[in-house]
Protein backbone atom coordinates (compact mmCIF):
# COMPACT_ATOMS: atom_id res chain seq x y z
CA UNK A 1 0.00 0.00 0.00
CA UNK A 2 2.55 2.55 -0.83
CA UNK A 3 3.35 4.50 -4.06
CA UNK A 4 5.62 2.41 -6.14
CA UNK A 5 6.93 2.57 -10.15
CA UNK A 6 3.69 0.94 -11.07
CA UNK A 7 2.65 5.01 -10.56
CA UNK A 8 4.74 5.40 -13.49
CA UNK A 9 3.63 2.28 -15.48
CA UNK A 10 0.14 3.32 -15.56
CA UNK A 11 0.94 6.89 -16.30
CA UNK A 12 2.53 6.07 -19.43
CA UNK A 13 -0.46 3.07 -20.22
CA UNK A 14 -2.79 5.70 -19.07
CA UNK A 15 -1.27 8.65 -21.73
CA UNK A 16 -1.23 6.11 -24.32
CA UNK A 17 -4.32 5.00 -24.05
CA UNK A 18 -6.08 8.43 -24.20
CA UNK A 19 -3.83 9.49 -27.35
CA UNK A 20 -4.85 5.94 -28.91
CA UNK A 21 -8.63 7.02 -28.12
CA UNK A 22 -7.53 10.28 -29.06
CA UNK A 23 -6.29 9.33 -32.87
CA UNK A 24 -8.42 6.20 -33.79
CA UNK A 25 -11.26 5.88 -31.29
CA UNK A 26 -13.37 8.98 -30.81
CA UNK A 27 -12.83 10.66 -34.11
CA UNK A 28 -14.15 8.08 -36.26
CA UNK A 29 -17.30 7.26 -33.63
CA UNK A 30 -18.04 11.00 -33.02
CA UNK A 31 -17.95 12.14 -36.94
CA UNK A 32 -20.56 9.42 -37.68
CA UNK A 33 -22.70 10.04 -34.83
CA UNK A 34 -22.55 14.00 -36.04
CA UNK A 35 -22.93 12.91 -39.79
CA UNK A 36 -25.56 10.71 -38.88
CA UNK A 37 -27.33 13.25 -37.21
CA UNK A 38 -26.83 16.00 -40.05
CA UNK A 39 -28.14 13.04 -42.38
CA UNK A 40 -31.39 13.14 -40.08
CA UNK A 41 -32.17 16.22 -39.38
CA UNK A 42 -31.99 16.72 -43.37
CA UNK A 43 -34.22 13.82 -43.66
CA UNK A 44 -36.85 15.31 -41.67
CA UNK A 45 -36.28 18.63 -43.36
CA UNK A 46 -37.10 17.20 -46.60
CA UNK A 47 -39.83 14.98 -45.31
CA UNK A 48 -41.32 18.07 -44.18
CA UNK A 49 -40.76 20.15 -47.22
CA UNK A 50 -42.36 17.43 -49.36
CA UNK A 51 -45.15 17.43 -47.20
CA UNK A 52 -45.96 21.16 -48.06
CA UNK A 53 -44.88 20.63 -51.36
CA UNK A 54 -48.06 17.80 -51.65
CA UNK A 55 -50.32 20.05 -49.67
CA UNK A 56 -49.72 22.07 -52.37
CA UNK A 57 -50.04 20.54 -55.34
CA UNK A 58 -53.24 18.83 -53.55
CA UNK A 59 -54.47 22.62 -53.48
CA UNK A 60 -53.66 23.75 -56.89
CA UNK A 61 -55.25 20.36 -58.50
CA UNK A 62 -58.31 21.20 -56.35
CA UNK A 63 -58.06 24.85 -57.83
CA UNK A 64 -57.84 23.54 -61.47
CA UNK A 65 -60.08 20.86 -61.07
CA UNK A 66 -62.64 23.76 -60.13
CA UNK A 67 -61.37 26.06 -62.71
CA UNK A 68 -62.23 23.23 -65.48
CA UNK A 69 -65.61 22.90 -64.11
CA UNK A 70 -66.62 26.39 -64.24
CA UNK A 71 -64.85 26.46 -67.52
CA UNK A 72 -66.99 23.40 -69.01
CA UNK A 73 -70.15 24.59 -67.20
CA UNK A 74 -69.47 28.16 -69.15
CA UNK A 75 -69.06 26.53 -72.25
CA UNK A 76 -71.92 24.87 -72.11
CA UNK A 77 -74.32 27.36 -71.42
CA UNK A 78 -72.98 29.16 -74.40
CA UNK A 79 -73.53 26.99 -76.35
CA UNK A 80 -76.94 26.37 -75.62
CA UNK A 81 -76.95 30.50 -76.43
CA UNK A 82 -75.35 29.82 -79.72
CA UNK A 83 -77.97 27.01 -80.03
CA UNK A 84 -80.87 28.98 -79.29
CA UNK A 85 -79.76 32.15 -81.75
CA UNK A 86 -79.30 29.90 -84.62
CA UNK A 87 -82.54 28.75 -84.32
CA UNK A 88 -83.66 32.23 -84.49
CA UNK A 89 -81.96 33.51 -86.76
CA UNK A 90 -82.70 30.16 -89.10
CA UNK A 91 -86.51 30.58 -88.31
CA UNK A 92 -85.94 34.28 -89.51
CA UNK A 93 -84.23 33.57 -92.45
CA UNK A 94 -87.04 30.49 -93.24
CA UNK A 95 -89.45 33.18 -92.60
CA UNK A 96 -87.80 35.58 -95.28
CA UNK A 97 -87.36 32.80 -97.87
CA UNK A 98 -90.52 31.57 -97.63
CA UNK A 99 -92.25 35.17 -98.08
CA UNK A 100 -89.68 35.34 -100.93
CA UNK A 101 -91.10 32.59 -102.64
CA UNK A 102 -94.70 33.26 -101.99
CA UNK A 103 -94.03 36.63 -103.66
CA UNK A 104 -92.10 35.66 -106.90
CA UNK A 105 -94.90 32.81 -106.85
CA UNK A 106 -97.27 35.43 -107.12
CA UNK A 107 -95.62 37.85 -109.83
CA UNK A 108 -95.40 34.71 -111.71
CA UNK A 109 -98.83 33.79 -111.16
CA UNK A 110 -99.92 37.29 -112.29
CA UNK A 111 -97.30 37.15 -115.37
CA UNK A 112 -98.90 34.14 -116.42
CA UNK A 113 -102.46 35.33 -116.18
CA UNK A 114 -101.33 38.70 -117.82
CA UNK A 115 -100.49 36.44 -120.58
CA UNK A 116 -103.32 33.99 -120.70
CA UNK A 117 -105.33 37.26 -120.88
CA UNK A 118 -103.83 38.95 -123.47
CA UNK A 119 -103.38 35.68 -125.20
CA UNK A 120 -107.27 35.31 -124.49
CA UNK A 121 -107.81 38.68 -125.96
CA UNK A 122 -106.17 38.10 -129.13
CA UNK A 123 -107.96 35.18 -129.70
CA UNK A 124 -111.47 36.36 -128.96
CA UNK A 125 -110.55 38.99 -130.87
CA UNK A 126 -110.07 36.86 -133.66
CA UNK A 127 -112.66 34.88 -132.80
CA UNK A 128 -115.40 37.81 -133.26
CA UNK A 129 -113.82 38.95 -136.07
CA UNK A 130 -114.26 35.24 -137.31
CA UNK A 131 -118.22 35.20 -136.19
CA UNK A 132 -118.87 38.60 -137.55
CA UNK A 133 -117.37 37.89 -140.62
CA UNK A 134 -119.46 34.62 -141.04
CA UNK A 135 -122.56 37.01 -139.94
CA UNK A 136 -121.70 39.68 -142.26
CA UNK A 137 -120.14 37.59 -145.00
CA UNK A 138 -122.66 38.24 -147.14
CA UNK A 139 -123.93 41.86 -146.71
CA UNK A 140 -120.94 43.51 -145.34
CA UNK A 141 -117.12 44.45 -146.44
CA UNK A 142 -115.03 43.33 -143.62
CA UNK A 143 -112.67 46.38 -144.29
CA UNK A 144 -115.28 48.73 -144.12
CA UNK A 145 -116.31 47.34 -140.41
CA UNK A 146 -112.78 46.34 -138.67
CA UNK A 147 -113.17 50.05 -137.30
CA UNK A 148 -115.92 49.02 -135.13
CA UNK A 149 -115.05 45.08 -134.42
CA UNK A 150 -111.55 46.51 -133.27
CA UNK A 151 -113.47 48.96 -130.55
CA UNK A 152 -114.94 45.84 -129.46
CA UNK A 153 -111.92 44.15 -128.71
CA UNK A 154 -110.61 47.12 -127.04
CA UNK A 155 -113.37 47.03 -125.00
CA UNK A 156 -113.06 43.57 -123.68
CA UNK B 1 -0.44 -27.36 0.85
CA UNK B 2 -0.55 -24.16 3.35
CA UNK B 3 3.31 -23.35 4.94
CA UNK B 4 1.34 -20.96 7.61
CA UNK B 5 -1.66 -21.04 9.23
CA UNK B 6 -4.75 -19.52 7.35
CA UNK B 7 -6.38 -17.29 9.77
CA UNK B 8 -8.70 -14.64 8.47
CA UNK B 9 -6.81 -11.77 9.61
CA UNK B 10 -4.23 -13.54 7.05
CA UNK B 11 -6.97 -14.68 4.61
CA UNK B 12 -7.86 -10.77 4.18
CA UNK B 13 -4.24 -9.56 4.35
CA UNK B 14 -3.51 -12.07 1.18
CA UNK B 15 -6.22 -10.76 -1.00
CA UNK B 16 -5.46 -7.36 -0.48
CA UNK B 17 -1.53 -7.66 -1.46
CA UNK B 18 -0.50 -7.23 -4.80
CA UNK B 19 1.83 -9.50 -6.79
CA UNK B 20 5.16 -7.27 -6.93
CA UNK B 21 8.47 -7.83 -9.10
CA UNK B 22 11.28 -5.85 -8.77
CA UNK B 23 15.01 -5.63 -9.38
CA UNK B 24 17.29 -6.92 -6.15
CA UNK B 25 21.45 -7.54 -6.55
CA UNK B 26 20.50 -11.19 -7.63
CA UNK B 27 18.63 -10.60 -9.82
CA UNK B 28 14.38 -10.35 -10.56
CA UNK B 29 12.64 -10.56 -7.72
CA UNK B 30 9.03 -11.41 -7.01
CA UNK B 31 6.20 -10.84 -3.65
CA UNK B 32 8.04 -11.40 -0.61
CA UNK B 33 11.79 -10.48 -1.58
CA UNK B 34 10.85 -7.49 -2.53
CA UNK B 35 9.69 -5.98 0.45
CA UNK B 36 12.63 -3.79 1.09
CA UNK B 37 12.68 -2.74 -2.35
CA UNK B 38 10.97 0.96 -1.89
CA UNK B 39 9.39 2.98 -5.00
CA UNK B 40 11.55 0.44 -7.34
CA UNK B 41 8.58 -2.33 -7.10
CA UNK B 42 5.99 -3.06 -9.92
CA UNK B 43 2.29 -3.81 -8.74
CA UNK B 44 2.43 -6.72 -11.82
CA UNK B 45 -1.08 -7.66 -11.57
CA UNK B 46 -2.09 -4.24 -10.97
CA UNK B 47 -0.52 -3.48 -14.34
CA UNK B 48 -1.45 -6.82 -15.91
CA UNK B 49 -5.12 -6.12 -15.52
CA UNK B 50 -5.05 -2.87 -16.06
CA UNK B 51 -3.46 -2.34 -19.31
CA UNK B 52 -5.16 -5.64 -20.30
CA UNK B 53 -8.51 -4.04 -19.55
CA UNK B 54 -7.55 -0.79 -21.18
CA UNK B 55 -6.86 -3.09 -24.50
CA UNK B 56 -10.15 -4.49 -24.16
CA UNK B 57 -11.65 -1.13 -24.52
CA UNK B 58 -9.73 0.56 -26.96
CA UNK B 59 -10.04 -3.15 -28.98
CA UNK B 60 -13.54 -3.05 -28.44
CA UNK B 61 -13.77 0.86 -29.44
CA UNK B 62 -11.65 0.92 -32.37
CA UNK B 63 -13.52 -2.16 -33.89
CA UNK B 64 -16.36 -0.43 -33.46
CA UNK B 65 -14.87 2.98 -35.12
CA UNK B 66 -13.36 0.74 -37.71
CA UNK B 67 -16.94 0.47 -38.63
CA UNK B 68 -18.49 3.36 -38.12
CA UNK B 69 -21.31 4.79 -41.04
CA UNK B 70 -23.69 6.81 -41.18
CA UNK B 71 -26.15 4.74 -42.52
CA UNK B 72 -28.74 2.58 -39.77
CA UNK B 73 -26.46 1.14 -37.16
CA UNK B 74 -26.30 -2.01 -35.85
CA UNK B 75 -27.01 -3.03 -32.23
CA UNK B 76 -23.34 -3.16 -31.02
CA UNK B 77 -22.78 -0.21 -33.30
CA UNK B 78 -25.72 1.50 -31.65
CA UNK B 79 -24.57 0.48 -27.79
CA UNK B 80 -21.05 2.23 -28.49
CA UNK B 81 -21.95 4.74 -29.75
CA UNK B 82 -24.34 5.48 -27.24
CA UNK B 83 -21.69 5.45 -24.63
CA UNK B 84 -19.73 7.78 -26.79
CA UNK B 85 -22.68 10.02 -27.07
CA UNK B 86 -23.42 10.26 -23.57
CA UNK B 87 -19.25 11.28 -22.63
CA UNK B 88 -19.58 13.59 -25.43
CA UNK B 89 -22.82 15.18 -24.37
CA UNK B 90 -21.11 15.59 -20.65
CA UNK B 91 -18.13 17.25 -22.15
CA UNK B 92 -19.89 19.56 -24.12
CA UNK B 93 -22.08 20.53 -21.10
CA UNK B 94 -19.29 21.31 -19.09
CA UNK B 95 -16.17 21.97 -21.41
CA UNK B 96 -16.55 25.16 -23.29
CA UNK B 97 -13.27 25.47 -24.52
CA UNK B 98 -12.34 23.88 -28.13
CA UNK B 99 -9.92 20.91 -27.02
CA UNK B 100 -9.69 17.78 -28.95
CA UNK B 101 -8.27 15.87 -25.78
CA UNK B 102 -11.11 16.73 -23.54
CA UNK B 103 -13.61 13.88 -24.67
CA UNK B 104 -11.51 11.24 -25.46
CA UNK B 105 -10.10 12.01 -22.57
CA UNK B 106 -13.47 11.31 -20.95
CA UNK B 107 -14.21 8.58 -22.73
CA UNK B 108 -11.03 6.64 -21.79
CA UNK B 109 -11.24 7.60 -17.80
CA UNK B 110 -15.00 6.51 -18.03
CA UNK B 111 -14.85 3.10 -19.80
CA UNK B 112 -11.21 2.50 -18.49
CA UNK B 113 -12.35 2.86 -14.79
CA UNK B 114 -15.77 1.27 -15.14
CA UNK B 115 -13.45 -2.15 -16.50
CA UNK B 116 -11.22 -2.05 -13.79
CA UNK B 117 -14.13 -1.71 -11.30
CA UNK B 118 -16.11 -4.00 -12.67
CA UNK B 119 -13.29 -6.96 -12.08
CA UNK B 120 -14.94 -5.96 -8.32
CA UNK B 121 -18.07 -8.31 -9.28
CA UNK B 122 -16.06 -11.44 -10.24
CA UNK B 123 -16.07 -13.19 -6.91
CA UNK B 124 -12.78 -12.70 -4.94
CA UNK B 125 -11.82 -15.84 -4.69
CA UNK B 126 -11.81 -17.49 -8.02
CA UNK B 127 -9.06 -15.77 -9.49
CA UNK B 128 -6.34 -15.69 -6.96
CA UNK B 129 -7.47 -19.41 -6.11
CA UNK B 130 -6.70 -19.87 -10.16
CA UNK B 131 -3.17 -18.00 -9.66
CA UNK B 132 -2.54 -19.83 -6.72
CA UNK B 133 -3.06 -23.06 -8.41
CA UNK B 134 -1.53 -22.45 -11.28
CA UNK B 135 1.47 -20.60 -9.53
CA UNK B 136 1.81 -24.50 -7.61
CA UNK B 137 1.07 -26.58 -9.89
CA UNK B 138 3.38 -24.64 -13.06
CA UNK B 139 6.04 -22.95 -11.26
CA UNK B 140 6.61 -25.02 -7.80
CA UNK B 141 5.23 -21.72 -5.88
CA UNK B 142 3.47 -22.19 -2.70
CA UNK B 143 0.09 -21.01 -3.32
CA UNK B 144 0.20 -18.31 -0.32
CA UNK B 145 3.19 -16.78 -2.08
CA UNK B 146 1.13 -16.33 -5.05
CA UNK B 147 -0.29 -12.42 -5.01
CA UNK B 148 -3.28 -11.48 -7.25
CA UNK B 149 -5.15 -8.60 -7.12
CA UNK B 150 -7.59 -8.38 -9.74
CA UNK B 151 -9.18 -4.79 -9.23
CA UNK B 152 -6.61 -2.39 -10.55
CA UNK B 153 -8.45 0.62 -9.03
CA UNK B 154 -8.23 -1.13 -5.74
CA UNK B 155 -4.65 0.18 -6.07
CA UNK B 156 -3.32 2.99 -4.72
CA UNK B 157 -0.60 3.46 -7.97
CA UNK B 158 -3.75 3.58 -10.33
CA UNK B 159 -5.45 6.39 -9.40
CA UNK B 160 -2.88 8.52 -8.76
CA UNK B 161 -1.59 7.68 -12.13
CA UNK B 162 -4.99 8.63 -12.84
CA UNK B 163 -5.47 11.65 -10.97
CA UNK B 164 -1.53 12.08 -11.73
CA UNK B 165 -2.26 12.47 -15.43
CA UNK B 166 -5.41 14.93 -15.16
CA UNK B 167 -3.25 17.29 -12.79
CA UNK B 168 -0.54 17.26 -15.49
CA UNK B 169 -3.31 18.44 -17.88
CA UNK B 170 -4.92 21.00 -15.73
CA UNK B 171 -1.36 22.87 -15.44
CA UNK B 172 -1.07 22.69 -19.18
CA UNK B 173 -4.48 23.84 -19.67
CA UNK B 174 -3.86 26.68 -17.21
CA UNK B 175 -0.69 27.58 -19.12
CA UNK B 176 -1.75 27.01 -22.31
CA UNK B 177 -4.84 29.19 -22.11
CA UNK B 178 -4.27 31.77 -19.78
CA UNK B 179 -0.29 31.80 -19.83
CA UNK B 180 2.45 31.61 -17.36
CA UNK B 181 1.93 35.19 -15.74
CA UNK B 182 -1.85 34.58 -16.15
CA UNK B 183 -1.48 31.09 -14.25
CA UNK B 184 0.55 32.78 -11.64
CA UNK B 185 -1.44 35.40 -11.20
CA UNK B 186 -4.44 33.82 -10.47
CA UNK B 187 -2.43 31.29 -7.82
CA UNK B 188 -1.85 34.60 -5.63
CA UNK B 189 -4.43 37.12 -6.66
CA UNK B 190 -7.33 35.04 -5.52
CA UNK B 191 -9.60 34.98 -3.44
CA UNK B 192 -8.45 37.97 -1.19
CA UNK B 193 -7.49 41.42 -2.88
CA UNK B 194 -6.74 44.62 -2.34
CA UNK B 195 -6.53 48.14 -3.58
CA UNK B 196 -3.60 49.17 -2.28
CA UNK B 197 -0.10 47.62 -3.44
CA UNK B 198 1.38 47.02 -0.21
CA UNK B 199 -1.41 45.59 1.05
CA UNK B 200 -1.46 43.14 -1.67
CA UNK B 201 1.82 41.87 -1.01
CA UNK B 202 1.07 40.90 2.31
CA UNK B 203 -2.12 39.02 1.15
CA UNK B 204 -0.55 37.11 -2.04
CA UNK B 205 1.31 34.56 0.45
CA UNK B 206 -1.94 34.18 1.59
CA UNK B 207 -3.73 33.43 -1.56
CA UNK B 208 -0.49 31.54 -2.62
CA UNK B 209 -1.15 28.89 0.12
CA UNK B 210 -4.85 28.40 -0.23
CA UNK B 211 -4.98 28.30 -3.89
CA UNK B 212 -2.30 25.64 -4.22
CA UNK B 213 -3.82 23.96 -1.82
CA UNK B 214 -7.40 24.01 -3.55
CA UNK B 215 -4.79 23.09 -7.18
CA UNK B 216 -2.91 19.90 -4.81
CA UNK B 217 -6.37 18.86 -3.22
CA UNK B 218 -7.97 18.05 -6.76
CA UNK B 219 -5.54 15.23 -8.17
CA UNK B 220 -5.67 13.89 -4.56
CA UNK B 221 -9.22 13.84 -3.81
CA UNK B 222 -9.31 12.09 -7.65
CA UNK B 223 -7.41 9.83 -6.90
CA UNK B 224 -8.38 8.60 -2.94
CA UNK B 225 -11.79 8.88 -3.82
CA UNK B 226 -12.04 6.59 -6.55
CA UNK B 227 -9.24 4.07 -4.39
CA UNK B 228 -10.97 4.54 -1.03
CA UNK B 229 -14.80 3.62 -2.17
CA UNK B 230 -13.16 0.44 -4.39
CA UNK B 231 -10.88 -0.76 -1.86
CA UNK B 232 -13.33 -0.31 0.55
CA UNK B 233 -15.91 -2.86 -1.47
CA UNK B 234 -13.47 -4.65 -2.15
CA UNK B 235 -12.18 -5.27 1.29
CA UNK B 236 -16.62 -5.85 2.15
CA UNK B 237 -16.40 -8.83 -0.38
CA UNK B 238 -13.47 -10.48 1.37
CA UNK B 239 -15.19 -10.14 4.69
CA UNK B 240 -18.70 -11.21 3.19
CA UNK B 241 -16.42 -14.54 1.42
CA UNK B 242 -15.35 -15.23 5.00
CA UNK B 243 -18.50 -15.80 7.05
CA UNK B 244 -19.66 -19.43 5.34
CA UNK B 245 -22.97 -20.33 3.88
CA UNK B 246 -24.28 -16.65 4.50
CA UNK B 247 -21.93 -14.98 2.18
CA UNK B 248 -24.49 -16.09 -0.38
CA UNK B 249 -26.94 -13.77 0.21
CA UNK B 250 -24.97 -11.12 1.78
CA UNK B 251 -22.83 -11.26 -1.78
CA UNK B 252 -25.83 -11.00 -3.67
CA UNK B 253 -26.77 -7.68 -1.93
CA UNK B 254 -23.65 -5.99 -1.88
CA UNK B 255 -23.12 -6.81 -5.53
CA UNK B 256 -26.47 -5.57 -6.47
CA UNK B 257 -25.36 -2.20 -4.34
CA UNK B 258 -21.86 -2.21 -6.22
CA UNK B 259 -23.29 -2.41 -9.89
CA UNK B 260 -24.31 1.14 -8.76
CA UNK B 261 -20.87 1.92 -6.89
CA UNK B 262 -18.63 0.93 -9.95
CA UNK B 263 -20.70 2.77 -12.75
CA UNK B 264 -20.96 6.22 -10.35
CA UNK B 265 -17.20 6.05 -9.27
CA UNK B 266 -16.65 5.81 -13.28
CA UNK B 267 -18.84 8.62 -13.79
CA UNK B 268 -17.63 11.06 -11.08
CA UNK B 269 -14.03 10.31 -12.25
CA UNK B 270 -15.04 11.43 -15.54
CA UNK B 271 -17.06 14.25 -14.74
CA UNK B 272 -14.37 16.04 -12.07
CA UNK B 273 -11.85 15.64 -14.63
CA UNK B 274 -14.15 17.16 -17.30
CA UNK B 275 -15.26 20.28 -14.55
CA UNK B 276 -11.16 20.47 -13.48
CA UNK B 277 -10.14 20.75 -16.67
CA UNK B 278 -12.94 23.00 -17.95
CA UNK B 279 -11.81 24.97 -14.61
CA UNK B 280 -8.28 25.30 -15.79
CA UNK B 281 -9.13 26.35 -19.31
CA UNK B 282 -11.48 29.19 -18.23
CA UNK B 283 -10.11 32.61 -18.17
CA UNK B 284 -12.70 34.20 -15.61
CA UNK B 285 -12.06 33.69 -12.21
Amino acid sequence: MSITATLIGELIAFTVFVLFCMKFVWPPLNGAIEARQKKIEDGLAASDRAEKDLELAQKKAAQQLKDAKDQAADIIEQAKKRAVLIVDEETVRGQEEREKIIAQGHSEIESERNRVTEELRTQVATLAVVGAERILEREINQAAHSDIVEKLVAEL
Amino acid sequence: MAAEEVTISSHIQHHLTNAKMCMTDSGLAFNKACADSGFWTWNIDTLAWSIGLGLIFLWIFRSAAKKAHTGVPGKFQCFIEMIVEFVGDNVRDTYHGKSKLIAPLALTIFVWVFLMNLMDLIPVDFLPALAGFVGEQAFGMDSHDVYMKIVPTTDINLTAALALGVFILMIGYSIKIKGVGGFIKELTLHPFSANSKIAMIFLIPCNLLLETIALVSKPFSLALRLFGNLYAGELIFILIGAVGLMQLPLHFVWAVFHILVIVLQAFVFMMLTIVYLSMASSDNH
